[in-house]
């Protein structure tokens, strides 16, 4: 692979990047500076992301508060029931126009600080005291609110879900995540309506994009989750494989059932206890709901998205920059509304994998903290992503890192580092 | 003794044997058929029926412990819980409910003492014979922030 270092004038960080996609420097981690860096050129860059659940502002005036990056965002459902997305700052001082994580029948939206009123857009409508009082004070004449208002996002939908864009370069999201992404999220989602049935935040000690690898890093999945390989909820020497988007940012891992042949592959390592039995087997009692026999699907979409279905147990993540180490992990676990009364308490039993606290998924909030105070003094050294080869495209093994090297790829095209 | 009083002793056992690592006793103060579950004000408020611990049997409870002790990877911590007094509900034969505050500080390996969790123990409790266990105990957290993972029970 060729060195593609494409360092933007002025903005270059303290260490460059050496080599190709299969050493990352850990600096790139650590970085300060490079938090304002990745906001402008990927979050507010050619990217979709995820907002929020078309339900959860299902009529006029519904809104939710989220974040892209580390800009507060306003989603809301407009009058003709049209989506929009703006940023949560007021144009006049820049408070933040809405200050709660939802709300409903909002006619317009008001800043408390100087009753600035945006419509349901995020366009801004009027300023108090526009004219004065008595003829008296007031804005100057050349003052128009039609020139005035918060940064606005692009907004698309896909099955249910709302993305949102700041770039006019982003291509549809069915481009940007691929026909074979397409597929994966029309197998959870595309026939049957769901519903959030929980909603959580997991506060990792580690930066945004240790996260971002560690979902599309289908190697680590069954080692460090010694849950996953005793259980053959997700063994490598499983059926399966991993495919990358074309953008290399995206992609989709996937663990066929368990057949019933004996497995030496994993003989002698820790993860692997076979005299490990569940009293109650009903935590893994899984029913297949796909004509295919895929047991464990993990979709990611560059840069902070999840999608997640294993056992019975279906959730959305994303997570977003909070400090340059410390990172928000949001949980939507969610079931179908036609969900009948045994298959809902079913998921909700196999959610018990998934979250904060979860069989499978608790390593996963403290293994970037392990990372992030083992290179505290390594910000010249590098990390090895080398598994699988050097290359990005599409495997049919999972002991591989093609999807973690299709990351790096896309946030360097984007970053220019 | 009053209800009262006996569900705070209740709360106490509960907390010493979680506080001193007797995790393998912890099951054994709900019924076989119990639900124990983890959420938070906001997930209970909404009526989301999904926690990030789900155990609706003993047994469930049972192989949370065995995978703490033999699966899962967490550094080495332990929690102090402070149960503040409970509010006896109802009692009657089908038990009695209660809900108690409790606040939960958590001691890592390397010495550092967060505030944990805070939040509202809502309880059914069965009084049987052998003293009261409970039949049903939302562990309702006051936020639905969880800092890194959460492994021991509150």
């Amino acid at each position: 692979m060729t060195d593609t270092i494409l360092l933007h004038p002025g903005t270059a960080p303290p260490l460059g990047w050496i080599g190709d996609i299969t050493r990352v420097p850990y600096w790139v981690y650590r970085d300060q500076n490079l938090q304002k860096i990745e906001q402008e050129r990927v979050f507010e860059g050619p990217v979709w992301n995820f907002l929020c659940l078309e339900d959860e502002i299902a009529n006029p005036g519904d809104w939710r508060t989220t974040v892209v990056g580390q800009m507060p965002v306003v989603v809301s459902r407009g009058i003709g029931g049209s989506i929009a997305a703006f940023e949560n700052r007021c144009a006049y001082r820049g408070a933040l126009i809405c200050l709660d994580n939802a709300g409903s029948g909002a006619k317009d939206f008001q800043c408390v600080y100087h009753a600035w009123r945006y419509d349901l857009c995020g366009k801004l409508k009027s300023v108090a005291f526009h004219h004065g009082v008595n003829g008296k004070g007031g804005m100057p004449p050349s003052f128009n609110v039609e020139d005035h208002g918060p940064r606005q996002l692009r907004v698309t939908t896909l099955n249910g879900l709302v993305f949102g864009t700041l770039s006019d370069q982003t291509p549809a999201i069915e481009d940007f995540i691929g026909p074979d992404l397409l597929a994966r999220f029309n197998r959870i989602l595309g026939d049957r309506k769901i519903e959030i049935i929980g909603r959580f935040t997991e506060v990792l000690p580690n930066n945004w994009k240790m996260y971002a690898e560690n979902a599309r890093d289908s190697y680590h999945a069954s080692i460090l989750h010694l849950f996953f390989a005793t259980f053959k909820l997700n063994r490598l020497s499983q059926g399966g494989g991993l495919i990358v988007s074309p953008n290399g940012g995206c992609s989709v891992s996937e663990t066929i059932a368990p057949t019933e042949t004996d497995d030496k592959a994993y003989a002698g390592m820790r993860s692997v206890d076979d005299d490990y039995k569940l009293a109650d087997p009903r935590l893994i009692d899984v029913v297949d709901e796909h004509p295919d026999r895929v047991r464990h699907q993990i979709v990611t979409v560059f840069p902070n998205f999840v999608l997640q279905k294993t056992q019975n147990a279906m959730a959305l993540r994303f997570f977003t920059p909070n400090e340059v180490d410390r990172t928000n992990l949001e949980w939507i676990y969610f079931g179908y509304i036609d969900d009948p009364p045994d298959m809902r308490k079913r998921r909700l039993r196999h959610l018990n994998l998934a979250g904060p606290a979860g069989f499978v998924s608790m390593e996963d909030g403290c293994i970037g903290g392990f990372v992030e105070r083992g290179i505290a003094t390594a910000d010249d050294k590098a990390a090895i992503v080398e598994m699988g080869g050097s290359g990005m495209e599409t495997q049919t093994t999972r002991a591989t890192e093609a999807s973690v090297r299709g990351f790096w790829s896309l946030w360097r095209r984007m970053t220019g580092i | 003794m009053s209800t009262f009083l006996r569900v705070a002793e209740l709360n106490a056992a509960y907390a010493a044997t979680i506080d001193t690592d007797k995790l393998e006793s912890w099951p054994d103060f709900f019924v076989s058929e119990c639900l124990y579950k983890i959420t938070s004000a906001e997930n209970h408020r909404r009526g989301y029926a999904a926690g990030i611990v789900y155990a609706d049997s003993q047994a469930m409870l049972r192989d949370r412990v065995t995978a703490l002790r033999t699966a899962n990877i967490y550094e080495r911590q332990s929690y102090r819980h402070i149960i503040g007094l409970p509010v006896i509900g109802t009692t009657g034969p089908d038990g009695i409910t209660a809900e108690t505050p409790f606040l939960v500080a958590r001691i890592m390996r390397d010495g550092r003492t967060d505030l944990f969790a805070t939040g509202l123990y809502l309880d059914k409790i069965r009084d049987e014979a052998g003293g009261l266990r409970f039949i049903e105990r939302l562990v309702v957290c006051d936020s639905g922030h969880f800092d890194t993972l959460l492994a021991i029970p509150l």
